[in-house]
């Protein structure tokens, strides 16, 4: 980045920014990026209780007994609730997670606070663009707007400033770890964490890249400049921003994992190598993804299907695997180093279950694996895909990805942000030991009953199931109104979960009490040795074991092959078609 | 920490953990399975997606299914065609906002090459209670050789939403015996 470049050549600026030093960990935080990470992480959270509320909308109308919207209103809300919360609530809070790892981890500062000022500013301005237009009603295309159906052109225009502004944003953040490296703000390597982050970073690039390589050709169609656009090359090029923004969100929600395991338990990786190397293989396979919205598609080889939708052979299923062990085993080393060692499960039992940042991350976790991780392997298999693409079953897997995982994985974060950045204390601490766990039965339950509903054929983004207004009907199982009810009742449920953070994180942030603020340096002087190396080594190879890990990632795995050769069963009872 | 700096500066050359590393060799293989499954049911399965697929305009497939409508029509549901085609033979299907048109009768046990395009929108051909699942894309033909496996009456839902009217496009295919 030019901008970067520049104020490196001049490392004398550095003195103009100013720092505090964190009164509890140490940290010395750059005050440009703590103000960035706090209108980022406000900005996501607003997006998040819109499109949380539109979501309920969505799942209340699908209930057949209440059936709440017409259906010009279901589609409008169904679009801008994806809108909402896929991209803009989870984009800004990636942001702050960025600034987070890249200038207060490394006690650096930002780099080109301006310009990520600007970034903001354009990510706002066309998230705000595009809202407007779906909300004056011509743009009900689903977040996904496949042409040739149209949208009206700030549809289009709102979503490429808004990639444009987080291409800057990531830009900075690349940036910072430039300067931080300069100036020798940290020894070694970047920590874990911040490992985490730029790979988010970099999938980042690819992923905005994509979503603007195709939806600037999409805006010229959409005012006429462009005559047609293929329909499958949309959607191979689009995909590759829309799954591959899901990859962001995992490699981003798996460095919180980690973060959280330090900052609450002092948690140290069973090896940095494996966990490193578990974060480089998304960098080099998770973009094959855009093939698992091609599945059922015409004109694509099934040669092609089969080695996208496997990211070749697996290799970043095998990266989130690892984490899904990595990030347990070293919770378990950390508490049996504090002498939990009683029998297989002392160190989670004793777990701090009551601090929800702690709680919202586990859960988070084991959801994302159970939920999310498995419901996606077997509905990526090429030929599975047959009896569930386009089902209820997509969103009900990517409710247990994306809200189970990233937005659990980001709400358990705030908790540590809300003290750490905002310097106040949580306010309504009662509330909040119970909020992650009310979410979480609320996210499983849409999760579960979505996917149950798609097994039975149940077809997303669709507002009347009865087809009562429907020239021809087709009677679908009773079965499929219970799991639709269902999925009302634990919307509700995830609903109020949702509401009681959005509550805790505006009353703390505006309301809470201060917590005492350490002077403010300029230019103060950088922490040269490595934290936390105090912690010692436990967790290095072959002096502890992690038996509980073992036992669950055993239980993990079986439930995934089971549930993968109970699909191929399912499959093979299917007309016969080739 | 995973929040600070590794205490070896070359992380690289840190042992992996014994546990890390069955576990690691449990996920590749795993991996491996299911990748080599998909090639498997390729060569073995009965539930496989063709690879035959053909660049159409709306008007060339409109006017293809029409020419089987005037050739096999059998009598109407409401208005819209019921045809029957000869076993084995070529059928389309064609959707547009927002119905499927025309309807099938088809037999049970016996092939057909069905032939799937769009006149507009995206839309998504799911033949319930089956479940099986297709994308249908204006401007391309997708063929593929179906077998029906049971008589009886059959809704073909819209799953890829295709406009204001997507929930009111449900089609009918009729599966008898021989």
């Amino acid at each position: 980045m030019a901008v970067t470049s520049d104020t490196i050549a001049v490392p004398v600026s550095s003195k103009a920014a100013r720092f505090r030093v964190c009164a509890t960990t140490g940290l010395r935080i750059d005050l440009s990026a703590q103000t960035l990470i706090k209108w980022n992480a406000v900005a996501g959270i607003v997006f998040l209780a819109i499109g949380g509320l539109l979501g309920l909308s969505v799942a209340l109308t699908r209930w057949p007994a209440v059936h709440l919207l017409p259906a010009e209103w279901f589609y409008l809300a169904l679009t801008a609730h994806g809108l909402d919360v896929l991209l803009l609530w989870i984009i800004f809070f990636e942001i702050a997670v960025l600034y987070f790892a890249g200038a207060v981890l490394l006690g650096s500062r930002l780099a080109a606070p301006r310009v990520a000022w600007a970034a903001f500013a354009l990510m706002l301005i066309g998230g705000l663009t595009t809202n407007v237009a779906v909300l004056q009603g011509g743009s009900s295309v689903m977040f996904t707007s496949y042409v040739p159906m149209p949208a009206a052109p700030h549809f289009y225009l709102g979503l490429v400033l808004f990639a444009v502004g987080a291409l800057i944003a990531v830009g900075v953040f690349f940036g910072t770890l430039v300067i931080a490296r300069e100036e020798r703000t940290y020894q070694g390597s970047i920590p874990l964490v911040t490992f985490g982050a730029l790979t988010a970073g970099i999938i980042a690039v690819f992923t905005l890249a994509s979503g603007a390589i195709i939806l600037i050709p999409t805006f010229l169609w959409s005012v006429g400049i462009v005559n047609a656009i293929d329909p499958l090359m949309y959607k191979l090029i689009w995909w590759g921003m829309g799954h591959s923004s899901q990859q962001i969100n995992v490699s981003a929600h798996v460095a919180i994992w980690y973060a959280i395991a330090a900052i609450v338990l002092g948690a140290k990786p069973l090896s940095e190598k494996v966990s490193r190397m578990a974060f480089l293989l998304y960098i080099l396979f998770l973009q094959l993804a855009s093939a698992h919205h091609l599945l059922v598609e015409p004109a694509l080889s099934s040669e092609w299907k089969i080695f996208n939708t496997s990211y070749a052979m697996y290799l970043a299923v095998l990266g989130s695997m690892i984490h899904g062990m990595t990030v347990p085993g070293s919770i378990e080393a950390a508490q049996r180093a504090k002498g939990l060692n009683r029998g297989l499960f002392e160190w989670l039992r004793k777990a701090p279950w009551g601090n929800p940042a702690f709680a919202g991350m586990f859960l988070s976790l084991v959801m994302f694996g159970f939920l999310g991780g498995i419901s996606g392997v077997v509905m990526g298999t090429e030929q599975i895909n047959l009896i569930m693409h386009n089902t209820l079953y997509v969103p009900g897997h990517f409710h247990g990805t994306v809200v189970a995982g990233t937005t659990l994985a980001f709400m358990a974060i705030t908790y540590l942000l809300i003290p750490l950045i905002f310097q106040r204390e949580v306010r309504f601490p009662r509330m909040a030991r119970w909020q992650p766990y009310i979410f979480a039965i609320g996210v499983s339950g849409i999760s579960l009953f979505m996917m149950g509903a798609g097994t039975l054929g149940v077809p997303r983004r669709h507002w009347d199931i009865t087809f009562a207004d429907a020239a021809f009907k087709f009677d679908f199982p009773d079965t499929a109104y219970l799991m639709l009810g269902l999925n009302g009742i634990f919307a509700l449920c995830a609903a109020l979960g949702g509401l009681m953070y959005v509550i805790i994180a505006v009353a703390s942030v505006f309301f809470g009490k201060r917590i005492e603020e350490a002077p403010v340096r300029a230019g103060a002087k950088p922490t040269t040795a490595p934290m936390g190396a105090a912690v010692g080594t436990y967790g290095s190879a072959g002096t502890l074991h992690v038996p509980g890990t073992i036992v669950l990632v055993g239980i993990f795995f079986t439930a995934f092959v089971l549930y993968y050769f109970v699909n191929w069963k399912y499959l093979a009872e299917v007309w016969a078609l080739r | 920490m995973a929040i600070s700096p590794p205490a070896e500066h070359i992380w690289w050359h840190q042992p992996i953990h014994r546990e890390e590393l069955i576990w690691i060799i449990v996920a590749f293989l795993w991996g491996l399975v299911m990748f080599f499954m998909m090639i498997y049911w390729h060569a073995f399965g009965q539930q496989n997606l063709s690879n035959e697929t053909y660049r159409i305009t709306p008007e060339a497939f409109a006017a293809k299914t029409q020419a089987m409508i005037d050739s096999y029509q059998v009598r109407d549901d409401n208005g819209i065609p019921v045809v029957k085609p000869p076993a084995g033979g070529d059928v389309y299907l064609m959707g547009r906002v927002w119905m499927w048109y025309p309807h099938l009768e088809l037999e049970k046990g016996q092939s057909y090459r069905l032939h799937l395009s769009s006149l507009d929108y995206q839309h998504g051909f799911s033949l319930q209670p089956v479940n099986i699942n297709l994308q249908v894309q204006p401007g391309y033909e997708m063929v593929l050789t179906l077998t029906p496996g049971a008589a009886g009456e059959y809704g073909v839902v819209c799953n890829e939403y295709c406009g204001l009217g997507h929930h009111l496009m449900v089609g009918k295919i009729y599966v008898v015996e021989r």
